[in-house]
């Protein structure tokens, strides 16, 4: 082994210093500093749909990154703000789903009824099935969260209820592709920048200290089940609200809507994104999704593919894209003598 | 009749399936979701190398269960040691590897009714008055061979007890001066190689499809969540539980109910008693 003789040292930038203060609201160059990135975020993503305006396949494939984009943000929350890690976003995606193509078919609501309702009653219910498991953590409630949405597809197929193995059909589409893609669009935006401020409130430290020791957040008085509660039903929330859009998109729900799919791309996209910073799984949802639409032709392929930049990812850059980028943007580095 | 037959031919089979899985989370606490991809690409090597390049039956057994050995060693080797202790990676990164073997063999063709092994033995017999093939009786016979030559080789030879001393306490183990890496690999390779045991004695009764990956898998975690991750004793007895509970489903509600009943099993089970029936790990260290 031979002794290494130098390191790298990180030190912040100054106007990364400077920023961090009051004093970022007195010059523009710390303000800029400030909202650049997250401007061009922001807008960026607003101006997706009409940059391609002319290429109407692709602007499905930008709803679909959305609703990827929200799975992959509730996953994120939950596994590094709240330390449960779902391995089962497709059942919050198939709950969402057959919550708004039954309100639509049955009792015939508005796709702009059905959205918002199936968001929040969704919610409910998957935290109301998950409630007896949330004492487990760690391996044994990823285990669990992985059972979910295969049981849920079972137990649809067995009992033939809700269309059984052919589904609910003539669910009504959304009003026009403009109204689709920017209720995602909006709806990633207000969650991706939503969570980042809850988990620095005062709920968000009590969910980091469940995931850290909840042991010690127990000992101070304050029921977890509740907070873990609450934190599944924040990312449930935003499954389901996936999961109702992409029913009036497809104007179908159906068992593969509990695919596996809607389970390990959203953890890819983190993966690959940049765990923890909640706006790393939207990059790596953009990232990712355009891959599997080109690789479509390919067919079961695209999941290999996945699997493969998954492993390589966790095993060689586990720190992701974002904080990858968001280190380079904040610090600069330079070699020292030991 | 008919039920306990078939109960305890299913339940040995669900055993087969486990082994494996619960030898390498009880010696490196390491969930290996790649279990069931390693047992569908088992079988398909041994059609391989029959039907491809005209090698027989025995011949080729043997050369999938080492290149199942080795793939299972090299994975760790390479890959999973590098997520060592940070157990969601280590899920994530296992079962990545997992669905890239299956999927990737279903993109290169596996699928169909092509892909059949021959079984052992051929015709059946009478049992008591119901009808049982030749090779269902193997498959039991071999269940309990493997479990005893288990038993045999974890107690009494070195390597065996290195692997228990380190299932039992990792520290005190490295102490003694056990390699505890060394121990994974050997045991991630004897986990893989079990899954190619039993994937070879298993896969004769139907063909060979990707989904039996993801279905062993499912069973296997599921057996060892019921009898307790980790211990032996558990899961051949979670084993004949849930391949009773699942002939008498079978039975009596349908074919469909048969998963089902695995999955609730598992799910009552971690909310009963995360340690599962026999599991050994402390009640405060597993749920808060």
């Amino acid at each position: 082994m031979s002794v290494e003789t130098r390191r790298k040292e990180r030190i912040d930038r100054g106007i990364k210093v400077r920023s961090d203060g009051v004093y970022a609201i007195s010059s523009w160059r710390e303000m800029s500093y400030l909202m650049v990135p997250r401007l061009v975020f922001i807008l960026g993503l607003l101006v997706l749909p009409l940059a391609f305006y002319y290429l109407p396949y692709w602007q499905r494939v930008i709803s679909i990154i959305c609703i990827y984009a929200l799975l992959a943000i509730s996953f994120d929350f939950l596994a590094n703000y709240v330390g449960l890690v779902s391995l089962g976003g497709g059942f919050y995606v198939g709950v969402g789903a057959y919550i708004a193509a039954l309100c639509n078919t049955k009792l015939g609501l508005s796709p702009l009824l059905t959205i918002p309702l199936s968001t929040v009653v969704g919610g409910a219910i998957c935290t109301v099935l998950f409630l007896p498991c949330l004492p487990l953590r760690g391996v044994y409630f990823a285990i669990v969260s992985l059972m979910y949405p295969l049981l849920a597809a079972r137990v649809i197929e067995a009992l033939d209820i809700f269309g059984g193995t052919d589904g609910i059909f003539g669910v009504d589409p959304l009003p026009s592709g403009w109204v689709e893609q920017y209720i995602l669009i909006v709806s990633v935006l207000l969650f991706a920048f939503g969570m980042r401020r809850i988990v620095d409130e005062d709920v968000g430290l009590v969910f980091r200290g469940v995931k850290d020791n909840d042991q010690a957040v127990k000992a101070s008085g304050v029921n977890i089940t509740t907070y873990k509660a609450l934190g599944v039903f924040i990312a449930s929330t935003m499954g389901c609200l996936g999961g109702a859009c992409l029913v009036h998109i497809y104007m179908w729900a159906g068992l593969s809507q509990f695919a596996l799919d809607f389970s390990i791309i959203p953890i890819a996209a983190t993966v690959v994104g940049g765990g923890g910073t909640l706006i790393g799984p939207v990059i790596g949802s953009m990232i990712l999704v355009p891959i599997s639409e080109l690789l479509r032709d390919f067919g079961t392929l695209r999941i290999a593919v996945y699997a493969v930049i998954l492993t390589l990812f966790i095993v060689f850059k586990s720190e992701g894209i974002m904080n990858y980028a968001t280190r380079k943007y904040e610090q600069f580095e330079r070699w020292v003598e030991i | 009749m008919d039920i306990l037959i078939y109960g305890i031919i299913n339940s040995v089979s669900l055993a087969l399936m486990a082994l494996g899985f619960t030898l390498v989370y009880g010696v490196s606490r390491l969930p290996n979701f790649a279990h069931g991809a390693l047992y569908v690409l088992t079988g398909y090597m041994t059609w391989l190398f029959m039907n491809r390049l005209g090698l027989n039956y025995p011949l080729s057994i043997l050369l999938s269960l080492v290149a199942s050995a080795c793939i299972g060693a090299a994975m760790y080797y390479f890959i999973l040691v590098r997520v060592r202790g940070m157990p969601i990676s280590e899920i994530i990164a296992s079962y990545a590897i997992g669905l890239a073997i299956l999927e990737g063999l279903r993109w290169g063709g596996l699928k169909g009714a092509t892909f059949v092994l021959p079984p052992f033995i051929q015709g059946s017999t009478e049992l008591f008055g119901v009808s049982v093939d030749f090779h269902r009786l193997v498959v039991v016979a071999a269940g309990i061979v493997l479990v005893a030559a288990l038993w045999l080789f974890v107690n009494g030879t070195k390597i065996g007890l290195a692997l228990k001393g380190m299932a039992q306490d990792e520290r005190a183990a490295l102490t003694l001066g056990i390699d505890s890496d060394r121990m994974a690999v050997i045991a991630m390779a004897l986990g893989s190689m079990l899954a190619g045991l039993a994937a070879l004695v298993l896969l004769p009764l139907g063909t060979i499809v990707v989904e039996a990956g993801y279905n062993v898998l499912i069973m296997a975690v599921a057996v060892c969540i019921v009898g307790g991750l980790g211990s032996w004793t558990g899961a051949v007895l979670a084993s004949f539980l849930i391949g009773f509970a699942q002939i008498l489903t079978v039975a009596y509600l349908g074919t469909h109910f048969q998963v089902v009943v695995a999955l609730m099993a598992i799910i009552f089970t971690l909310i009963w008693r995360p340690s599962g029936l026999f599991g050994w790990q402390k009640e405060l260290e597993e749920r808060v």
